[in-house]
């Protein structure tokens, strides 16, 4: 199986960490992984904001780059994005042929849409596997982010892959389906209402004494990271990725 | 929605600070949201087929809205025949001059109400008190809203922000300016609190002449109109009095009796979390020796054309103000209800606001914006409406400006003021994105300088700083690592498309 590695753009420039894992995990479980080289950033944040108009062109673009054939799939670790493609893909294409200007932009993003996986459905429900093979000694507890747990209905897929992980002691998160507060430019545009979410989620993680929060998007691990740092906690953010490529050899640095 | 009671207001962020900071606010809101989240969740949970009831109210009400004009000629028509009188108002001065009218009428100078939205949105207990008529709100919560000179924070419990204390010391205060005193000695017990409101209310019903109500559902087919409580003050306020009168948003008809069905069922568990709601009151027309001798329809449009006009928005209007949005919003529990500037708060507000008034103002053109876009709101709703598809719809017509229709009419929007810089960072960064070669400088510029980053930001982005830490720069993006361990084997392609 060959598949493309979207990473997106904040994982590629903030967080190369979370891409190595993924290339390392895939790899390891037989997968043939390419990069391609030509991907940006899947417009989300410009749909989100209002910019349906300048995000055209990146979903045009992240067609053309992923488009390919020679792919099966299109594995990205990021929930949001994922749902980006999956969900708003489409309904970009209509909302332009609702405004009369064709159906141009549904048939360039058609081949990609049903081809994107965020890495966890990709790893339960293309591969087949629950157990990756991962040890991981420490307390681990789960924030399903937004958009993995609702856009895409991820369900108990993640929480079923940490649980197979050797070592590792998964505790409830109180509140766990609460949004973080992130929400893109959320953060800046309501900055306290969004802050007051994040420590409310800090504080939950920390009630459970775990000693890592783990969710499947670097995005809302950044701003909840943020929040860990300012209020000074011992929890520390580790993308799901990392924790699933850690293995007793090659331990999460 | 010229009610007047929050005009002025500012955007949302400003408004929603001060909340924030609130903590006994705050823990109101947090106590009393999670309590009802959660028997909501169980009350849902018993129904088997509550997506399918979910799919039918959605679709009865899409139904009723493209063939709106059809459905209100027939409601019309129903409601003459079974002996009532229909009033068209096209916006709120409208629909207050006409219930003004009515009441100067009858000679009387006191009204009582039955708890409603539309009459909240059209400021008619002000427009009232201006011709020299007394409005009394009958609900529980309304009457502590209103003795305690407030603005609603809530669809369903308007006064949700207040706590018992603050209800007994508005009772001890207020009420003996309006009619019958709080008991001496008034605890905050909440049985205590619900007999000094009965006692001051009973008083009330006796001696009005007029009620006042909205409507959850009008029934085309027998014009019967529906009004499902708690308490049953409302039932008393329709049926004492001598003439009625409902004002009713255009959008709560629907087609016939059996859609009823769907929607009894959805609106109590959504809202209360009840299987069934205490009082289900429905009355047509007017019947010799029962009830009102005269009944008004008031049918209010305010808006509501205008947005039945906007492809993407109009699903707002299949709302059942039914609160469940407002209970699992983790911006509205934190912002109250004040924030949002309107009779309507939390996630339907956010999207229902700046359609009826348009999105002229600086809390109209902020509320879409008053959203994570967590989903939350679109999970629980019990008709479907896609709530956070409507706010990112509404942030491209504030950003963007664009088509929209104000008073019937095609208008071309201007961008509200104060996104120029956004815009102009939206566009750069859309162009580096569509050269990965402008993306790779970029990324080695930031990556070279990492040890320059200041902690805080400057500009908008002090406001992320100022409570959270900023992530370090790694020394190397993930493209580099690629190409620097893999670029070898398996660049061939790719590499070709990197222009
Ligand atoms: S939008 Fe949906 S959930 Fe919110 S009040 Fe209306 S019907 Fe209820």
């Amino acid at each position: 199986m060959r598949v493309a590695l979207f990473l997106t753009c904040v994982n590629d420039t903030l967080y190369p960490d979370t891409g190595r894992a993924v290339v390392k995990l895939l790899t390891r479980l037989g997968v043939d992984v390419d990069f391609p080289m030509a991907q940006t950033c899947c417009g989300q944040a410009h749909y989100n904001t209002g910019y349906r108009h300048q995000a055209e062109p990146l979903a045009r673009h992240f067609s053309d780059v992923f488009g390919s054939d020679a792919y099966d799939a299109i594995v990205t670790p990021s929930g949001s994005c994922g749902a980006m493609v999956r969900e708003l893909y489409p309904r970009m294409g209509e909302r332009a042929r609702a405004e009369g200007r064709g159906d141009g932009l549904a048939r360039t993003v058609a081949p990609v849409v049903p081809k994107t996986y965020e890495l966890t459905e990709f790893l339960v429900d293309v591969l087949g596997v629950t157990d990756v093979g991962a040890y991981y000694p420490h307390t681990v507890t789960y924030h399903p982010t937004c958009h993995g747990l609702r856009a895409l209905g991820l369900a108990d897929r993640p929480t079923r892959l940490l649980r197979a992980v050797e070592g590792l002691e998964l505790v409830e998160l109180p509140g766990a389906d609460e949004c973080c507060g992130f929400g893109g430019t959320f953060a800046v545009k309501n900055a306290d209402v969004s802050a007051a979410m994040g420590a409310d989620k800090v504080r939950n993680a920390e009630s459970t004494g775990a000693e890592v929060l783990c969710a499947a998007d670097n995005s809302c691990l950044m701003h909840i990271g943020g929040t860990m740092a300012r209020l000074r906690t011992a929890v520390r953010p580790v993308h799901i990725a990392e924790i699933l490529a850690s293995t007793e050899e090659e331990p999460l640095s | 929605m010229s009610g007047g009671t929050f005009v002025g207001m500012p955007a949302f962020p400003a408004a929603a600070r001060e909340a924030v900071g609130d903590a006994t606010l705050r823990a109101n809101l947090r106590h009393a949201t999670h309590t009802i989240r959660d028997k909501r969740a169980r009350a849902v949970a018993e129904l088997s087929d509550w997506d399918r009831l979910r799919e039918a109210g959605k679709r009865i009400k899409d139904h009723t809205l493209r063939h709106l004009d059809h459905y209100l000629v027939r409601l019309e028509e129903s409601v003459e025949r079974a002996g009532g009188t229909v009033h068209w108002a096209a916006d709120a001065e409208e629909a207050n001059r006409i219930v003004a009218d009515l009441v100067r009428a009858t000679g009387e100078t006191e009204v009582v109400k039955v708890k409603s939205m539309a009459t909240q949105e059209i400021g008619l207990n002000e427009a009232l008190e201006a011709e020299g008529i007394r409005a009394y709100e009958t609900d529980l919560a309304e009457l502590i809203v209103q003795l305690g000179h407030d603005r609603p924070s809530h669809i369903l419990v308007p006064a949700i922000h207040r706590n018992r204390g603050e209800i007994r010391d508005i009772f001890r205060k207020e009420m003996g300016h309006w009619g019958r005193p709080a008991p001496d000695g008034l605890t905050d017990t909440p049985a205590e609190l619900a007999e000094a409101a009965r006692l001051h209310l009973r008083e009330k019903f006796l001696r009005a002449k007029v009620g006042i109500s909205g409507a959850n559902f009008m029934v085309a087919e027998t014009g019967t109109l529906v009004v499902v409580e708690s308490e049953g003050n409302g039932r008393m306020c329709l049926t004492l009095p001598e003439t009625l009168i409902s004002v009713v948003g255009i959008e709560k008809v629907v087609p016939a009796w059996r859609d009823l069905e769907v929607f009894l069922q959805t609106l109590p568990r959504s809202s209360t979390a009840e299987r069934m709601n205490p009082y289900t009151s429905m009355w047509t027309g007017t019947t010799d020796q029962d009830g009102p001798s005269a009944f008004h329809l008031v049918l209010l449009d305010n808006g509501r054309t205008d947005t039945l006009a906007d492809e993407v928005g109009r699903q707002a209007l299949r709302c059942i103000r039914c609160s469940a949005c407002l209970n699992v919003c983790p911006v509205y529990e934190r912002a109250g209800g004040h924030a949002y500037g309107s009779v309507y708060p939390g996630p339907i507000g956010a999207i229902l606001s700046p359609q009826l008034r348009g999105t002229g103002s600086d809390i109209d053109a902020s509320l879409p914006y008053a959203s994570s876009l967590c989903g939350a709101c679109y999970e629980v709703c019990p008709v479907a409406i896609d709530i956070p598809e409507v706010l990112v719809h509404l942030r491209e017509r504030v950003v963007q400006g664009g088509e929209a229709t104000r008073g019937g009419n095609r208008v071309t929007l201007r961008p509200a003021k104060g996104h120029a810089a956004e815009r102009a960072a939206m566009r750069a960064a859309g162009l580096a994105f569509a050269r990965p070669g402008a993306l790779r400088a970029g990324q080695r510029l930031a990556s070279r300088t990492r040890r320059l980053h200041p902690r805080t930001l400057p500009g908008p982005g002090r406001a992320w700083s100022a409570t959270r830490e900023l992530p370090e720069v790694p020394a190397e993006p993930f493209r580099d690592w690629w190409r620097r361990t893999r670029g070898g084997n398996s660049g061939g392609t790719t590499e070709g498309s990197d222009r």
